[in-house]
Formats: C-alpha cells, sequence, structure tokens
C-alpha cells in the first residue's frame, strides 16, 4: 500500500505538487495538525487525484501488476483501525511477507492467516513480533488479517495490522468511487468506452510543506484568547458628574503635545512656473523597408494635360468663363493701369546716384595712354591716311600709311615712290613692334575698310583712283592668334649667313588680288571707301533693293573726280565658258587666293554718280560720302526683307551662289526698290561744302540722259575741305561735318541751315568721330596733336575735355568698344604713330536719358533754326515796308519854304 | 463667345501686354495668346503658386479669400485673379523697360 502510495504519489507528484499550490489557495484555516486533517486534505487530493486520474487511467494502471485486483492506493486514511506492527526479518519470512520481495510499495497487502499469527505467538510467545497485536488477533472476528507493508513507517512500523473485517474488506475491495460518500466527490463518473473507468483511489496525503506556507498565511490565534471582565460599582453609573478646571500646568504631562515639525520628507517648493502649448500639425512618419542595391537614374517623361481644340472652344464658350472674366476684368484693368501710369518699384534714389557719377570724378577724366604701335620699317616718316579696327577680333587695327608728300613732291619722286611698297599694316595689341600682316597695295592706299560681314575682306582705295581688294583668309589664324614678340632671339651666332632679317621675313605680305580696271576708277585719288550694309544693293539703277544674301558684297567710293561709284564684287551674271572659266582659275600667280579673279584688272562699277553743281557750272568733289543705311540696322526693312524672303521661297526661284558665297547679281530689272531706304545721300568737298544729292537713274528732264537728278541741296560751311562727314549712331538723322577751323551738326532734309554750328577754333580740325556709346559725346582731332571731347549735354562752346596726343598733326581718329568694359580710342598721327587711348568712364558711359536729351536738344536746334529763318523773313519783310515808306517820303514833295508871316502867325497860334 | 473675346482684346490692348491665359481650376489652358510651351508652363506654374496664396490667405483669416495676385520681377509683371473653377494670367511689361 504504502508502495503503491508513492508510485502514484509520484505519478501525481508533478499534479499534487501542482495542486498542492492549487490547495494550499484554496485551503481553509485548519487547527493544528492532525491526521484526520491530514486525512481532510488527504480528500481535497483525493478530489483533485480523482480529476487528474482521470486523464490518465491507462497509464496509472499499466504499472500495476494484474494479480492484484486494483491499484490500491494509499489505505485511506479514514482507516483508523491500525495497528503498527514491527516485523523482524524472520518473522517477514515466515509469513512470506518480505519486505519488498513478497510486498513491495507497490504491492503491500498481505493476508495472512489467523492461526498462523497464533501459533507463531504461541510458539516464540513474547519474542513473536505479533505480541502487541495479541488481544487484537484474538479478537479477530475473520480467519485472515491484512497486513500491510508500511514502506514510509507512516504508522511508527515498518507494518500494520488492519484490524477490523470491515476495513479489512475496504481496502482490499475498494468500492467504486461513486459508491463512497463524500470522497470521491462524485466528479469521476466518466466511463471509457475502451477501459473502464476506475475511479482514483484517494491517497495519503504527503507533505511537500505546502501547508507551513500556509499556516504562514493563515491567520491564526497564536494563543488562547484571554477574557477580561471589567466592573464597575452599580451606585456609581449614572451619578451627577462634577467637572473642575484644570490648567495645563497643573498637572505634569497634563496634555500630550504634537508639535509640527519640517518634515523633510514633503518640503515642496511652489513655484510658478510658465508652460506654454503649441499646436503642431499633425505628422507622421513613415518608412518602410526597401532593398536598395545601388543607385539608379529615374527619368520621368511627362507631357503637360491640355484640352482638344474643341473641348477648349466649348469650355471657353460656356457662361461660366464669361462671368468670371467679366469680373475679373476691372481689377486688371486698374493694375494695368497703375503699371502705365508710374513705375512703384522705380528706386530715384539709386538712379538719382547713377547721374551724379558721371559729373563728379573728374580725376578719371582724361584719355589714358593705352598703347602705340610704330613700326620703324614700314612706317617711319609715313603718314597714316586711314585707320579702322577688325570688325570681330579684339586687338586688332589695321592702318594704311603713305608717303607724306605733297604732288608736286610726288611727281618730282614719282619714280622712287615707286620702287617702295604701299602698305597697310595690320597691328595686334600683342605685339607692339611688329605689325601682324602687311598688305601690299599698288599704290598708297590713302581710306580702305574691312568688310563687315567677312572680315578676311579688305577694301582700299589707292590714290590712282583704283579699287583694290585684299583675301586674307589664308592669315586668318596669324590674327586670331598673333604672335607676341618674345621670339626675338637676336642670338647673332646662331644666325646663318644670308638670312639678315628674320623679322622681316616673318611678317607675311599679302599681295591684293583684285584690283580695278583702271579705265573705270576713278581719275582722282579715292577719298572715302565704304561697305555697303548687308541688307541692301545698290542696282544699276541707283535703287536700292534687297539684298538676298546678305553680306556685303558692295562698296561705295568716292573720288576728287566729283564721281560717286557703287562697285559690286560678285562674279556678274554672265556665265563664262568652261573653257575659259578653267583658264581662269589655273592662274594663281603668287599664291593670291582666287576669289577675285573674275574682277581683277575687268572691275567696272555698277553705278557711276556724278555731282554737278545745281546752280552754277562745275561739279563737287566730294571728299565724303554718307548714306542713310548703316551696317546692322535693317529695323526698317525688317518686315519688308520677311515679306521678300517669304516670297523668295515660296516661288522656288533660289539661285546658287558660287565662289565662297558671293552669288550672282541679280537682273536688275526684276526687283523691286526697298521701301525705307532712301536714294539720297550727302556729301562733302574739298572746298567745304556739304551737298545732298540723289543717286538714282532718272530721266532727265533737261537733257533727256538718264542721269542722276543734281543735288537738291548744298551749303557752304566750312572754310575748309570737310574731311569728316559722318551720321550719329544714334540719330540716322544727325551728321556731324568737320572741315576747316569749325564744325557743324545737320540734320538731313533740313536745308535751312545746321542745327548746331560752332565757333572758330584756334587750330585746324583735321579728323573727327562720333563717340559709339555716348550720343552727345564726339572727338575732333587738331592740327596741333589734340583731342577735343565735346559734349554736347556740357557745353557746345568749348570741349569739355582737350588733350594732347602727340607733336604732329593727328591724322585720323577712331573710337572702338573693345569689350563692355572697355572703349578704346585710335589716334593716327602724321609721323606714322598710331596712338592707343584708352577713353575714361565718364565719356563713354552714358548718362541715363543722355538719348532723349540729346533728341530733345536737336530738336529744340531745330525748332530754333526754323524760328531764326522765320523770324529772318519776318524782319525781311519788315525791312521791305520800312523802306518802301522812307521811299514814298523821300519821293513825295518836300514843304514849300514859308515866309516870315506864316512862321510868326504859326507860332502866335501855338502860343494861343 | 465673342463677348469674352472682346473682353479679352480690351486687355490685351493695354500699353505692355504680352500676353493673357485663361486656365481651369486644374492648370490645363482653356485660352491663350501665347504660344503653347510657354502657355503650358505659365499655367502650370502659376496655378500651384495661385493655390498656395488663396491657402495662405484662408488660413490666416478663414472668412478671407484671396482676389488678385501681382507678382512683380525685373522684367515683366504678372497678374492673376484666381476664382472658384478658372484663372485669369496677364503678363505685362511695365512703363519702363
Amino acid at each position: 500500500m504504502a508502495d503503491e502510495n508513492k508510485e502514484g504519489g509520484g505519478d501525481k507528484s508533478r499534479a499534487s505538487s501542482a495542486k498542492s499550490t492549487k490547495s494550499k489557495s484554496g485551503s481553509k484555516p485548519g487547527t493544528p495538525k492532525t491526521p484526520r486533517s491530514r486525512a481532510g486534505s488527504g480528500k481535497a487530493k483525493k478530489e483533485d487525484d480523482v480529476k487528474t486520474e482521470e486523464e490518465k487511467p491507462a497509464t496509472a494502471d499499466a504499472p500495476q501488476p494484474t494479480d492484484k485486483p486494483v491499484p490500491l492506493p494509499a489505505v485511506p486514511d479514514d482507516i483508523t483501525d491500525i495497528l503498527a506492527i514491527f516485523l523482524a526479518t524472520k518473522t517477514q519470512e515466515l509469513f512470506e511477507c518480505r519486505a519488498d520481495e513478497d510486498v513491495t510499495s507497490d504491492n503491500p497487502y498481505k493476508l495472512l492467516k489467523k492461526e498462523d499469527i497464533i501459533q507463531d505467538m504461541k510458539t516464540r510467545a513474547a519474542v513473536s513480533d505479533f505480541s502487541p497485536a495479541k488481544q487484537l488477533v484474538m479478537d479477530y472476528p475473520g480467519e485472515e488479517l491484512l497486513i500491510v507493508y508500511d514502506y514510509d513507517f507512516k504508522h511508527g512500523q515498518n507494518f500494520y495490522l488492519i484490524t477490523t473485517e470491515e476495513s479489512k474488506d475496504r481496502i482490499l475491495n475498494p468500492p467504486r468511487p461513486g459508491g463512497e460518500g463524500g470522497v470521491e466527490g462524485g466528479e469521476g463518473g466518466e466511463e471509457e468506452q475502451v477501459v473502464e473507468y476506475k475511479p482514483p483511489v484517494p491517497k495519503d496525503w504527503v507533505s511537500y510543506g505546502s501547508e507551513k506556507e500556509i499556516a504562514e498565511e493563515a491567520f491564526g490565534e497564536t494563543r488562547p484568547k484571554k477574557a477580561f471582565k471589567i466592573a464597575r460599582p452599580r451606585r456609581e453609573f449614572g451619578a451627577p458628574v462634577n467637572f473642575t478646571d484644570r490648567d495645563v500646568k497643573d498637572v505634569k504631562d497634563g496634555y500630550m503635545e504634537c508639535t509640527p515639525y519640517d518634515d523633510k520628507n514633503f518640503s515642496l517648493h511652489l513655484l510658478e512656473l510658465d508652460k506654454a502649448t503649441q499646436a503642431i500639425a499633425t505628422w507622421t512618419d513613415c518608412s518602410s523597408q526597401t532593398d536598395w542595391k545601388y543607385p539608379r537614374n529615374a527619368v520621368t517623361q511627362y507631357q503637360p494635360r491640355e484640352f482638344t481644340e474643341e473641348e477648349k472652344e466649348k469650355l471657353s464658350n460656356s457662361t461660366e468663363v464669361k462671368v468670371f472674366i467679366e469680373g475679373s476684368i476691372p481689377r486688371f484693368e486698374l493694375a494695368l493701369q497703375q503699371n502705365e501710369i508710374v513705375d512703384v518699384f522705380f528706386d530715384d534714389w539709386a538712379a538719382l546716384a547713377s547721374d551724379d557719377a558721371t559729373f563728379g570724378s573728374k580725376s578719371d577724366g582724361h584719355l589714358k595712354e593705352y598703347q602705340s604701335f610704330t613700326d620703324l620699317q614700314f612706317s617711319k616718316d609715313k603718314t597714316i591716311t586711314c585707320i579702322d579696327w577688325h570688325p570681330n577680333l579684339k586687338g586688332v587695327i589695321a592702318v594704311a600709311c603713305s608717303e607724306r608728300l605733297t604732288f608736286d613732291q610726288r611727281v618730282d619722286n614719282a619714280s622712287k615712290t615707286l620702287m617702295t611698297p604701299s602698305l597697310i599694316l595690320i597691328w595686334s595689341f600683342t605685339d607692339p613692334i611688329h605689325p601682324q600682316l602687311l598688305l601690299e597695295a599698288p599704290d598708297d592706299i590713302f581710306s580702305f575698310q574691312f568688310n563687315p560681314s567677312d572680315p578676311n575682306i579688305i577694301a582700299g582705295g589707292c590714290i590712282n583712283g583704283q579699287v583694290v581688294l585684299w583675301d586674307i583668309s589664308q592669315y586668318f589664324d596669324r590674327l586670331k592668334n598673333p604672335r607676341s614678340g618674345g621670339k626675338l632671339k637676336q642670338n647673332s651666332m646662331n644666325a646663318l649667313p644670308g638670312f639678315e632679317d628674320e623679322n622681316a621675313l616673318a611678317i607675311p605680305i599679302i599681295r591684293y588680288c583684285a584690283v580695278s580696271s583702271i579705265e573705270n576708277s576713278h581719275h582722282l585719288s579715292i577719298t572715302d571707301i565704304q561697305w555697303i550694309p548687308d541688307h541692301l544693293e545698290i542696282n544699276r539703277y541707283g535703287l536700292p533693293v534687297y539684298n538676298k544674301h546678305g553680306d556685303c558684297s558692295q562698296i561705295l567710293t568716292c573720288a576728287g573726280d566729283s564721281c560717286v561709284m557703287v562697285w559690286d564684287t560678285r562674279a556678274p551674271k554672265v556665265t563664262l565658258n568652261p573653257l575659259e572659266a578653267k583658264k581662269q582659275e589655273t592662274a594663281h600667280p603668287l599664291g593670291i587666293p582666287a576669289t577675285f579673279k573674275h574682277l581683277d584688272l575687268s572691275w567696272k562699277p555698277v553705278l557711276k554718280v556724278s555731282l554737278p553743281k545745281p546752280d552754277t557750272n562745275g561739279e563737287f568733289a566730294p571728299l565724303k560720302v554718307s548714306i542713310k543705311e548703316r551696317q546692322g540696322d535693317k529695323a526698317h526693312v525688317q518686315k519688308q526683307i520677311e515679306q521678300l524672303e517669304r516670297e523668295a521661297l515660296g516661288g522656288g526661284m533660289r539661285r546658287e551662289s558660287t565662289m565662297g558665297g558671293f552669288g550672282r547679281s541679280r537682273s536688275a530689272k526684276d526687283q523691286k526698290p526697298l521701301e525705307g531706304v532712301t536714294t539720297k545721300f550727302y556729301i562733302s568737298t574739298e572746298d567745304g561744302e556739304v551737298a545732298y544729292a540723289d543717286m538714282k537713274i532718272e530721266k532727265d528732264q533737261d537733257s533727256g540722259k538718264m542721269t542722276n537728278p543734281k543735288p537738291s541741296w548744298y551749303s557752304a560751311l566750312h572754310g575748309g575741305p570737310v574731311h569728316t562727314l559722318q551720321r550719329s549712331f544714334f540719330f540716322k538723322n544727325i551728321i556731324l561735318c568737320v572741315g576747316g577751323w569749325t564744325f557743324s551738326i545737320l540734320k538731313e532734309e533740313n536745308q535751312l541751315g545746321p542745327l548746331l554750328s560752332s565757333c572758330c577754333s584756334q587750330k585746324k580740325y583735321t579728323a573727327a568721330h562720333w563717340s559709339p556709346t555716348r550720343p552727345g559725346v564726339f572727338f575732333i582731332a587738331t592740327e596741333e596733336g589734340n583731342v577735343e571731347v565735346w559734349d554736347l549735354l556740357d557745353k557746345t562752346h568749348e570741349p569739355t575735355l582737350t588733350q594732347n596726343i602727340t607733336a604732329c598733326s593727328i591724322t585720323r581718329i577712331f573710337p572702338w568698344q573693345i569689350s563692355s568694359k572697355q572703349q578704346l580710342l585710335a589716334v593716327s598721327d602724321d609721323m606714322g604713330t598710331l596712338h592707343i587711348l584708352e577713353v575714361p568712364w565718364n565719356l563713354r558711359h552714358p548718362s541715363s536719358n543722355e538719348a532723349t536729351s540729346i533728341q530733345n536738344y536737336f530738336e529744340r536746334e531745330e525748332k530754333r533754326l526754323e524760328y531764326y529763318v522765320g523770324r529772318l523773313a519776318f524782319r525781311e519783310q519788315e525791312k521791305r515796308e520800312i523802306d518802301a515808306e522812307e521811299q514814298r517820303i523821300k519821293n513825295a514833295p518836300p514843304p514849300a519854304e514859308e515866309n516870315e508871316e506864316q512862321v510868326q502867325e504859326k507860332m502866335r497860334r501855338e502860343y494861343e | 463667345m465673342s463677348e469674352v473675346e472682346e473682353m479679352l482684346k480690351r486687355i490685351q490692348g493695354h500699353k505692355g501686354v504680352i500676353g493673357i491665359i485663361v486656365v481651369n481650376s486644374e492648370g490645363i489652358p482653356i485660352r491663350t495668346t501665347l504660344d503653347n510651351s510657354t502657355t503650358v508652363q505659365y499655367a502650370g506654374l502659376i496655378h500651384n503658386l495661385s493655390n498656395k496664396a488663396r491657402s495662405v490667405v484662408r488660413d490666416i483669416d478663414p472668412q478671407n479669400d484671396l482676389t488678385f495676385l501681382r507678382i512683380r520681377s525685373k522684367k515683366h509683371e504678372i497678374m492673376v485673379a484666381p476664382d472658384k473653377e478658372y484663372i485669369l494670367i496677364c503678363i505685362q511689361n511695365p512703363s519702363d523697360n
């Protein structure tokens, strides 16, 4: 039984230990332990055991031997008739209840015959183990006694006898679980189909110490309750009370005091704190794990959403749009008008400052010497006749040098001058000692110009009246990347004999590639040569027509033979025979490019304009010619050009261009003249006159020939040859004429006279030029070598600035804007030196509204002129009237001599 | 339809006006006097800005609303009149160039 107990306990030890906690919690407060309570707790345990037992009936069954009926659990603790008995080993052998052999903890029950026991007792008498149970055995009703092996010595000995039959029966044949009242609790009623349900048999409760824990927690009386009885005599109940006063001090410890003290635990400082609350927009932070291996370019291509045309139409016609626009229009108009009236954001303060700056700084007001160019070999003792800046390359300037000889001297020295070449020197700023290129001319050049659209072409006019063309395309690189003169290593040791002047050989001399035919050229030296602007060309009839090719291909020249000629550099329309063409092309003497081979020596002008004097016989000898058109300024004909281009494209009329971009000139008849371009032009003469001529060829009324009309107007303005006739870069109608000792400003078509005429200066003016950036400023050079800067807004009676540049007279002056921050003035003198001066800021920077101021000035002057002339006419009339009056008075008979009497009578009358 | 045209022409005729664009609430141009690429660009950008400006005004005072927006730049002035469904944009070159 004990074995079973153990095993069961082993089985259920887990359960029981678990359950013991349960039972601990659910235990009732119990009195000090007694076997009864053990039984009680055993009961409770049994209940639990039953529950757990249900779950594993099979396992519980398995280890039990089948001969014994039931896994007889521990002896039910309610069996009280137990007698613990010690059986010695011998006794055990005798009765075949050897511990751990016949009886084990699993199988602790053994039935012993009563007679055997009595027999044993008799045989061994007092020695028999059963002696203490003698009486019990004697009295035992049954035949067999049950002895249980108490493995655990629960009852004190290793065996114990069950004294009553009923108990024996109960143990050996434990009733069905449902039968025993209250012990099993009736919950084990489940019957398995396979295995017959055997309710668990309650086992002895094994103490694992849980009762101690329970006892600790439990409230219990540690000692018996004490009872007190307090009595008071009866007579004192309800007696009247007598209160007396008592002072605190009367009795010691009459009062109890609880003084307050500062408990440090509670010393809290009450502070006022500023708290603020800010509401922020709710935001969430999200991320997800992405697998990013390497950066990749991401591209999105999109197209804006658009409506189709129908949708647009439909929408724009809807009433909502209409209402909306109607509502918004007033606001727009208000805003637009506000903008038109005044610019609210205009910074007057800043604008004021910029005006002041021009007047303020006088320190930097003069022309600074920048560089000067002289070539000892080629330009010494020569005079520079013409300057031209390269239109595109910065810092490249060309000068034409010629001999400083008068006509007579030339004639005398004709043979000598033929030997020395006439050159145009092309200088670059990087090398002030050696020119970059030399252009050779047949004779001295008095005027030349770079082709504005193709600066590799240079046209020059010779002293003999020929027009010369150069093509320097081959040497363009030299100009573009000029070599500075740093390679002048005059190492005479290494100089090979025979190569004497390296430098002279280093500078290429380029021969002219075309020259005009002598018979058709001018008869006198060409004084002015210009390229005609690229948006027009002048045909044989003197009419300006649209230039399809958009390049400058025509040249305008004038010479002292009172001719103005127009030359065309393009090949004539007549197609050459292939043979002839080939022959012409093969000849390439002296490495000249064949650009103008077609012109060489056979070049004739397209148009010849003569300049007869209108009133008298004679002709003008023009020094300078000025046409209204300016290169690059084609705004007024832009629309026409576009229209003509469209027509040309539409009509499919396209002529191929041959030969280096120069196409064939079109037939003059089927071209319409450009409107907005006048055929009239100004010339200035050697005699100090300025004339307004016309170049178109018309049938002359008088002679019946086709010739250009006579100049409509001229006037003698200056005391010497008018060497400068230049239109302002800002106003195409304003012309500056400088000659002799004076200069004047004319307005085109204004025949009343010059707008402004200067007083005579001390020295002769030799050259002049408008400033390219300031509309009211121009430069005049004198024969003393001074440069005068005139500012029309500043003073008109004297120059703003006079500065001496050179000792000899200045021949040409040419300002040029190199870059946005630099403007250079080229001044050439009679000694062959080219001076480059830098124009200071106040002379090149226009003040705000300078253009409008100058324009107003000119308008005022014009009005003044008109008024003046009007007054002159008025005065004329007045004078005539006065003259007539005087004449009448004179013609009237003189009054008769009055005699004395009449006189006296007259006096008397007066007296009265 | 012609009234709308007429009204737009009136604005167009003011001095310095470069172009007018009518845009719907999504930023798609309905009517314009400029070329397509410029129109689309202006429409998209200005429509965003106009909405943003309107939300600013309304955030400050919910009872307020944006009536007119003028953006002055160095070269032009852009005038925007937003509405519930449409936006009218006008670009002008102010008096001094």
